[in-house]
């Protein structure tokens, strides 16, 4: 008997859900924000800040959920290009979850404004203050998200077909703990 | 080895009709565009009329042309160096290491409020003053302030307008020398900034004026109480004030480098304290002379950089950069203020290496 699971552990469905709310929330948040110039630019912003922090601190904890439990396998009739684009996509999906938050951490260390999470709760500049690096980190930050909402849009669109047309288990793999009776 | 070719638990899985599979693939299409859609609308891609950072900074250009690498507004100035001596007579109302510390460093910046940054003194009456104040806990306190002691306009619809006003007519190049009369009778909230300006003439020094923050702040204490206030700058050697401009396109970088040879420049830290109907949210208003004012402590300023090369070059006075101590009021000028400096701030450190400077170092 293989030990392979059907379903995603509990802790990394938890993680899952949690932080898609978190991730759909921020992508808007950053897509209000730099489109406004009102109030809301403002409180926008003062959210956005200490959520980036809070994703980044998450997606280490799911990394290491990730390649410390088992993940239910794709199933085995699914064609190659799919299976190969699933994998990938998980990969950039892990990979601009984790460099987004980062890199709008080092966009303001390298606009040399203090890294503010709340009125007095401040993070060490982690980049020195340049202009051009700025100016080249604020562009790759803002290119990213874009590529991230695109990403999740396709996430969305894959676990949809899974469930509607295919009716196979992968997206009750991560809807629920049990198998359907 | 668990089968999955085959739901655990469930059916096989009858194959789809088409029109089911069409129906299916449909909802999955309307799920997706209507995520994208929301992202869209609040991105502002479907209301073109919403006044966006991009709209603020885009009618500047238009207004001004593009000079790559400057400040899209307040384009002409020169960097100074100084440091902030506090009194402590501020330190009741903000928690703010600034009032609190004998000595603060700062790095700040005289400008023309002008988007060109060849236009001669003379264009403008008005004189502006940024200020990065660096506080020894690394939190700073970042203030534009101007030489008009109101805003023309109260809102950035309203200011959006005015800069529209003063657009070039695709027709003759030129602005419709009608439109911005118009658009002042039309805005009653101008008086009191055009009955300044009629008297207003562009001063000989920038060490003459005195800099108002114009829009309204809170200082906060140790308690989270509350306290409206504007501040201003006003110089502590007055001499010339008043004396009309003298010839020539770029008099006050010169005069400000000869004053700083000759001694340090000094400046009071008025802060205007407001009472209870005094308007917080609108800096178009005047607040009723007799107010309270604390004198918070002395700007000293030592040395001037030229603003290609020095410290304020790269800096954004955003107003909304505060220590704790101090916060924002709810004047939506402030966040419109911080919301368009964040673009044009972006546009132009993407231009660094078109800069005249940068491009003399590069060809050498």
């Amino acid at each position: 008997m293989s030990n392979q699971p059907n379903h995603f552990a509990p802790l990394a469905r938890l993680l899952h859900w949690l932080m898609a709310l978190m991730i759909i929330a921020m992508l808007f948040i950053g897509a209000g924000m730099v489109a406004s110039v009102s109030e809301r630019h403002e409180w926008l912003i003062h959210l956005h800040k200490p959520l980036g922090v809070a994703i980044l601190l998450l997606v280490i904890v799911r990394l290491f959920v990730r390649f410390s439990t088992q993940q239910p396998p794709l199933p085995a009739d699914l064609p190659g290009w799919q299976a190969l684009a699933a994998k990938a996509s998980h990969v950039l999906l892990y990979a601009l979850m984790l460099v987004l938050p980062l890199l709008g951490w080092a966009m303001i260390s390298a606009s040399g404004e203090p890294v503010m999470l709340s009125s007095s709760l401040q993070l060490p500049s982690i980049v020195p203050a340049n202009a051009q690096v700025f100016a080249f980190l604020r562009k790759a930050h803002g290119y990213l998200a874009y590529l991230l909402f695109l990403t999740v849009l396709l996430h969305l669109a894959a676990a949809l077909f899974h469930g509607w047309v295919r009716r196979d288990e992968v997206l009750d793999s991560m809807l629920r703990g049990k198998d359907r009776g | 080895m668990v089968d999955r070719t085959s739901p655990p638990g469930g059916p096989q899985r009858p194959p789809l009709s088409a029109a089911s599979l069409v129906l299916r693939l449909g909802g999955i299409a309307v799920v997706v565009a209507a995520v994208a859609g929301a992202f869209a609308y609040v991105h502002g891609n479907l209301d073109p009329q919403r006044l966006t950072p991009k709209a603020l900074v885009d009618v500047l250009e238009k207004n001004n042309g593009v000079h790559p690498g400057f400040r899209r507004n307040h384009a002409k100035g020169v960097c100074v160096i100084g440091h902030f001596e506090s009194s402590g007579e501020a330190r009741v109302y903000s928690a703010a290491q600034v009032f609190n510390e004998p000595r603060t460093p700062v790095v700040g910046r005289f400008a023309l409020p002008a988007g060109n940054p060849y236009a001669p003194d003379s264009a403008v009456p008005i004189r502006s003053l940024a200020l990065r104040f660096t506080q020894a806990n690394g939190q700073q306190w970042r203030t534009g302030m101007n030489s008009m002691p109101v805003f023309p306009v109260g809102t950035p619809e309203a200011f959006y307008q005015l800069q529209q006003a003063q657009s070039p007519d695709p027709a003759t190049g030129k602005p419709d020398p009608a439109k911005v009369p118009a658009f002042f009778a039309a805005h009653p909230e101008t008086v009191p900034f055009l009955t300044w300006v009629k008297t207003a003439k562009p001063s000989a020094s920038y060490a003459t004026e005195t800099y108002n923050s114009v829009n309204a702040f809170y200082l906060v204490d140790a308690s989270g109480k509350k306290q409206a206030v504007r501040w201003s700058m006003a110089p502590l050697a007055q001499d010339a004030a008043g004396a009309s401009a003298p010839e020539g396109a770029d008099f006050l970088e010169k005069d400000l480098v000869q004053r700083l040879a000759a001694a340090p420049l000094r400046f009071q830290l008025n802060i205007t304290l407001a009472s209870a109907d005094d308007p917080v949210n609108d800096a178009s208003k005047a607040w009723p002379a007799g107010r309270k004012v604390l004198n918070a402590g002395t700007l000293v300023l030592e040395k001037t950089q030229p603003q290609l090369s020095g410290e304020c070059r790269d800096i954004n006075y955003d107003p909304l950069v505060l220590p704790a101590g101090i916060q924002g009021s709810d004047d939506p000028l402030l966040a419109a203020r911080s919301a368009g400096y964040a673009d044009s701030y972006l546009r132009r450190t993407s231009e660094v290496s078109q800069l005249p400077a940068a491009k003399q170092e590069a060809q050498q």
